[in-house]
């Protein structure tokens, strides 16, 4: 079994216009910068993939990855926890001019909408947002005398992660709090694009270590010495 | 007494900070919120042992690296950087969250806008204008097995942030069960507030004055006595 690709932009060729793409990280960790960036290249040559549904924690920092997404005009829709971060100039500015809708879902909802899509479970019900205004249309029950408010899964056509350490079989490890949603999203989409930052032969990443099983995973890329979201946000990147 | 001035004599950020840091158990895991109840850690009293957990999967950090020395893939949910103490670890989001609405911290400490009687938390925003963000705030509120509330007593106009009824968008329904103020100590208990402390020069007349809805008194009310020069 190979799932190697060469290029980050062959591993992206294929996302269409108005695809759901689910984006790992939190912040700068664990953000698949080559990938996102591979993304956009492809749209300033051809037009496309645009009118985009984006799935991440937030919405973008600074001029580089979801940020630099939003301001070429290719998304549509951001669903998020958290449309703030140091600099979310590129998110707000559409926001509020009525060109980009935003759905709001609490970070556990969300991981947990994620996790589910990828585990075949179709709803679920959390204490999280009852009573709120986020839960509002959302069915609720009582379970041993406590509401609870029914969420959907969430799954995605492509997703884009970012690992460590990678083999041909789609294996991953992640590195430090860059794993956050990477796992939960490489299980909910229907194709699984990964960039690692060391890619080994079959058996070069310890069974016991493995923290994404390769059935979870469709495409690897090598991408040495990937870039950091948070350097290229303060050194003042534009992408 | 009438020579307590409100503004003046309140308690500031760090001082309710280290007032709630006292009540941190040995042992017990505990998730701070963003912003100002980041502060309660450097406060933390010697010999006891916490594990702090963030919402991005991390149990076991410590404090900020020296500047220079960050690793931004190692960061907190604030999106700080991080260091590592012996014995943490690191997890995904799914089982971040598990811990969280699991019941498997003993404390979450969040800020407010405002708390009502009842335990109803508003935290998140204000109105409906501007971009609104949620962040882990929603879930947090609910099963670790004390949520704490740390905020000035009042708003920057002087108005009540301990309320009858909150008027801004809720975070939770009946999830604070204590609020470190400015001011006072106060347990939600039933449907109401519960004084437990109160700084020592404000009389109970004042303090009921800039509370929202009515303290109440089950037995006696200890001295806030937090140190002067934090």
């Amino acid at each position: 079994m190979n799932k190697v690709t060469s290029t980050t932009a062959e591993a992206v060729a294929s996302i269409p216009d108005g695809a759901r793409v689910m984006i790992g990280g939190f912040g700068g960790s664990g953000a698949p910068i080559e990938l996102i960036h591979a993304l956009i290249d492809r749209f300033r040559a051809t037009g496309s993939p645009k009118n985009l549904t984006v799935i991440n924690n937030n919405a973008g920092n600074g001029s580089i990855g979801i940020a630099a997404m939003i301001k070429a005009g290719m998304v549509a829709k951001m669903v998020c926890s958290f449309p703030r971060s140091s600099n979310a100039e590129a998110f707000n500015e559409k926001y509020l001019a009525g060109e980009i809708e935003l759905e709001l879902v609490p970070q556990g909802t969300l991981a947990e909408r994620i996790r589910a899509a990828g585990a075949g479970i179709p709803a679920f019900y959390t204490p999280s947002s009852y009573g709120t205004e986020l839960a509002e249309g959302k069915p609720t029950e009582e379970f041993d005398g406590k509401m609870y408010v029914r969420e959907r899964w969430l799954k995605a056509d492509v997703a884009l992660i970012k690992g460590q350490k990678g083999d041909p079989m789609g294996n991953l490890t992640y590195r430090l709090a860059g794993r956050n949603f990477n796992p939960l999203m490489a299980m909910a989409a229907d194709r699984t694009v990964a960039q690692v930052a060391e890619l080994g032969k079959p058996g070069s990443i310890d069974p016991e270590q493995v923290i994404t099983p390769g059935i979870f995973v469709d495409t690897v890329v090598e991408v040495p010495e990937p870039q950091q979201e948070e350097v290229l946000v303060r050194t003042g990147v534009v992408y | 007494m009438s020579d307590f001035n409100l503004m003046e004599d309140k308690l500031s950020n760090a001082q309710i900070a280290w007032r709630a840091a006292q009540d941190i158990e040995d042992g017990s895991y505990v998730n701070l919120g963003i912003g100002f109840p980041e502060l309660i850690a450097k406060f933390q009293p010697e010999g006891r042992d916490v594990t702090y957990h963030t919402e991005n999967g991390v149990l076991g950090f410590g404090a900020a690296p020296e500047p220079g020395q960050e690793d931004w893939d190692l960061i907190n949910a604030g999106k700080k950087a991080i260091t590592l103490k012996p014995g943490a670890s690191f997890f995904h989001h799914a089982d971040s969250f598990s811990m969280v609405r699991g019941g498997h911290l003993d404390l979450a400490v969040l800020g407010a806008y405002q708390v009502a009687q009842n335990g109803d938390l508003a935290n998140w925003r204000v109105g409906s204008k501007g971009v609104p963000a949620v962040g882990g705030a929603m879930d947090l509120v609910h099963g670790a097995r004390r949520v704490a509330v740390i905020t000035d007593h009042v708003t920057k106009d002087g108005g009540p942030k301990l309320v009858e009824t909150c008027t801004f968008p809720l975070t939770g329904v009946g999830c604070v069960t204590r609020v470190y103020t400015s001011l006072a100590v106060v347990d939600v208990q039933d449907g109401h507030f519960v004084l437990r402390e109160k700084l020592p020069a404000i009389s109970m007349e004042a303090l009921q004055a800039v509370t929202g809805a009515t303290l109440h008194t089950d037995g006696p009310v200890g001295d806030l006595i937090v140190p002067e020069d934090l």
